[in-house]
């Protein structure tokens, strides 16, 4: 579902190149559950970007889908992120003073959904991740953990082919992040494809692929067979 | 996604941030009211002006003695006792069929008058009937000189409002009570209506006796201190002018302009001087309007700027969640439109208040333009309007990534 071939990008700033990712190549298949794992400044932050149509490569092709992305006027890559992909950052990204009902309608208002539908949906999938009792609060009134669950409720509503997280558990408390890489789990079970970008081994360990990159080179694309045995 | 979802999510944006939205109306609000304040009361102040010209009557020519040389003194223009009523007389026999409509003698000198316990000193101004026609006067109360009491000598005088209230106190109307002047028992007939003058020849604090009473019983002088002389329209002003001039020379037995002892003031002299303030003071008044359009303009582009620009987070989210460009960029259009509506009506009702406020605080005529109202709405709305979309449509045009790590 998701083929990279030969993907580059270099930064220019002033007269200084930076190679953030060098001739990478990958496939990800549907209802595959990968972290990309890498110390900071290794170029994941770059491959997440690219990956969520949020940047385009400066060589190589990314097709997702069938669509080859790199090819995308700036319009169609805002339908690619609206339909196609499910973003989940490590700074949750809510709007302020909005509730979690709000919040999660908004790819969906984008999308031309009537009204009554996105009410309909967003209800199904904070109750999903656990909300059904908060979804008139505002984010301001939600403990990080449940703005991350607002956060997910909002990457599923349009039912994505792949979920994006950003480092999820970056910004909240350790036993919180147990409980939202439950619901990744939970969530890959049913069939969605996850892609998670992490430094921590442990956060890792929930995925069922690894693959590891280094100055902007993957070093590393391993299968993890600890999780079933984490569950039980 | 159509134009109502914008709306309603514009809308629905601006009333979750009511702190942001208030400061942004208040600064619209601010900008545009000051804006028509400002103007409203320099047109006030310029139609006061306007006024207090008018009030001194048209098509005037004021013949004042003065200009006699006498051992090679020349005394100030004013001063002298060269005008008499006969001169009056002349210039209205022979001048009424050709330039002069009408003519008023006039005698004035300042005297104390008491009336009961309260005295004031004053200006008294002998005075013929026509005087009130020629100079603008209206009774409020009473009548004014009439030809009986001229021919009479009657000891009737017509008080100014300020004379008025200064020997009777405000608010009481003194017909029929007396005064006395110059030790004589004079009996009010009239008060005349305010003119809002001030300084030394204020009309409002001067009492007007007939002119054979104050020359014979008050002052004792047959001299003239003026003669005002309404030409018959604004066309022959200069030619009345040059015909009362020869006519007194002859008079006076005199052959050389140069040496003649009166002068002739037209109003023409007047409305020139009076055109050149009021000219500086329309340019003052585009001034004030200029930098007040440029205070209330910056005010409102700052606020727009700030609050689109701690925005640009919000923007990167929305573009990663689907939002195209076009979409973004009609979003905040749509709230700075509404934010800049809403606070131009509060604005121009404020504005307008407030120069309604000011001007009877300063006892200005209330004065306001419809131009000057679209002035200001026009000018602030496009400020706020173009600077709501120029930042909104800068940080659209980044890319969602770069947009959503802005610090």
């Amino acid at each position: 579902m998701i083929a990279v071939n030969h993907l580059s990008k270099i930064y220019k700033t002033d007269s200084v190149e930076t190679m953030a990712l060098s001739d990478v190549s990958f496939n990800i298949k549907k209802g595959e559950f990968v972290a990309i794992m890498g110390p900071s400044g290794s170029g994941k932050s770059t491959l997440m970007h690219i990956l969520g149509a949020l940047d385009l490569p400066t060589s190589g092709s990314y097709t997702l889908d069938g669509d080859n992305v790199s090819n995308l006027s700036e319009d169609e890559l805002a339908d690619i992120r609206n339909k196609k992909i499910g973003f989940v950052f490590q700074a949750f990204n809510l709007l302020p003073r909005t509730t979690a009902l709000k919040n999660v309608q908004l790819p969906m208002i984008y999308a031309g959904i009537k009204k009554e539908d996105r009410i309909k949906l967003a209800e199904k999938y904070l109750t999903l991740v656990g909300l059904a009792d908060r979804m008139e609060h505002t984010s301001s009134q939600l403990s990080g953990g449940q703005q991350q669950r607002v956060a997910i409720a909002r990457s599923l509503v349009m039912n994505p082919s792949i979920i994006l997280a950003d480092e999820p558990t970056g910004n909240i408390a350790t036993t919180q992040a147990e409980e939202i890489m439950e619901i990744f789990e939970h969530l890959n079970d049913e069939g969605h494809t996850i892609i998670m970008i992490t430094h921590e081994q442990d956060i890792a360990e929930h995925a069922k692929r690894i693959i590891t990159i280094r100055d902007g080179k993957i070093v590393g694309d391993i299968k993890n067979g600890k999780r079933r045995n984490l569950k039980s | 996604m159509d134009l109502q979802e914008i709306i309603s999510e514009a809308l629905s944006t601006l009333t979750l941030n009511k702190m942001r939205t208030g400061l942004a109306v208040l600064g619209i609000i601010i900008g545009i009211g000051s804006v028509i304040a400002l103007i409203s009361l320099g047109q006030g102040s310029q139609k006061s002006i306007e006024n207090s010209i008018q009030s001194l009557g048209a098509n005037l020519l004021t013949v004042i003695p003065g200009g006699t040389s006498s051992g090679g003194i020349r005394t100030a223009v004013g001063t002298a006792t060269t005008l008499t009523l006969s001169d009056a007389r002349v210039i209205e026999e022979e001048l009424t069929d050709t330039t002069v409509a009408q003519v008023s003698p006039e005698y004035s000198a300042r005297s104390q008058v008491t009336a009961g316990r309260n005295n004031t000193n004053t200006n008294i101004v002998g005075v013929e009937p026509q005087y009130a026609q020629i100079r603008k006067i209206d009774v409020s109360s009473g009548t004014f000189i009439s030809e009986i009491d001229l021919k009479g000598l009657a000891k009737v005088a017509v008080l100014g409002p300020t004379a008025a209230s200064d020997l009777f106190g405000e608010g009481i109307d003194p017909t029929d009570q007396s005064i006395r002047v110059q030790g004589q028992s004079m009996r009010v007939v009239g008060v005349t209506v305010s003119k809002g003058g001030s300084g030394f020849n204020n009309p409002d604090d001067s009492i007007y006796v007939p002119l054979s009473t104050a020359q014979k019983q008050l002052f004792g002088d047959s001299s003239l201190t003026s003669i005002a002389v309404e030409a018959k329209s604004q066309d022959v002003m200069t030619q009345a002018q040059d015909e009362i001039g020869y006519l007194l020379l002859e008079m006076h037995k005199l052959k050389d302009p140069t040496s003649a002892d009166f002068s002739i003031f037209s109003q023409n002299d007047i409305l020139s001087t009076a055109s050149q303030v009021t000219g500086t003071f329309t340019a003052l008044l585009g001034g004030i309007a200029a930098i007040s359009l440029l205070v209330g303009g910056i005010g409102i582009m700052n606020i727009m700027l700030v609050t689109v620009t701690e925005r640009t987070r919000e923007i990167g989210l929305r573009k990663a969640l689907g939002a195209k460009k076009k979409i973004i960029i009609s979003q905040f259009l749509i709230e700075a439109i509404f934010l800049t509506f809403t606070g131009g009506m509060v604005g121009m009702v404020i504005g307008i208040g407030t120069s309604y406020a000011l001007s009877n605080f300063f006892s200005l005529p209330f004065a306001i333009s419809v131009q000057s109202i679209a002035l200001a709405i026009g000018v602030s709305g496009a400020i706020g309007i173009l600077f709501g979309w120029y930042p909104a449509r800068k940080a659209a045009s980044l890319q969602p990534i770069e947009a959503l790590r802005y610090e």
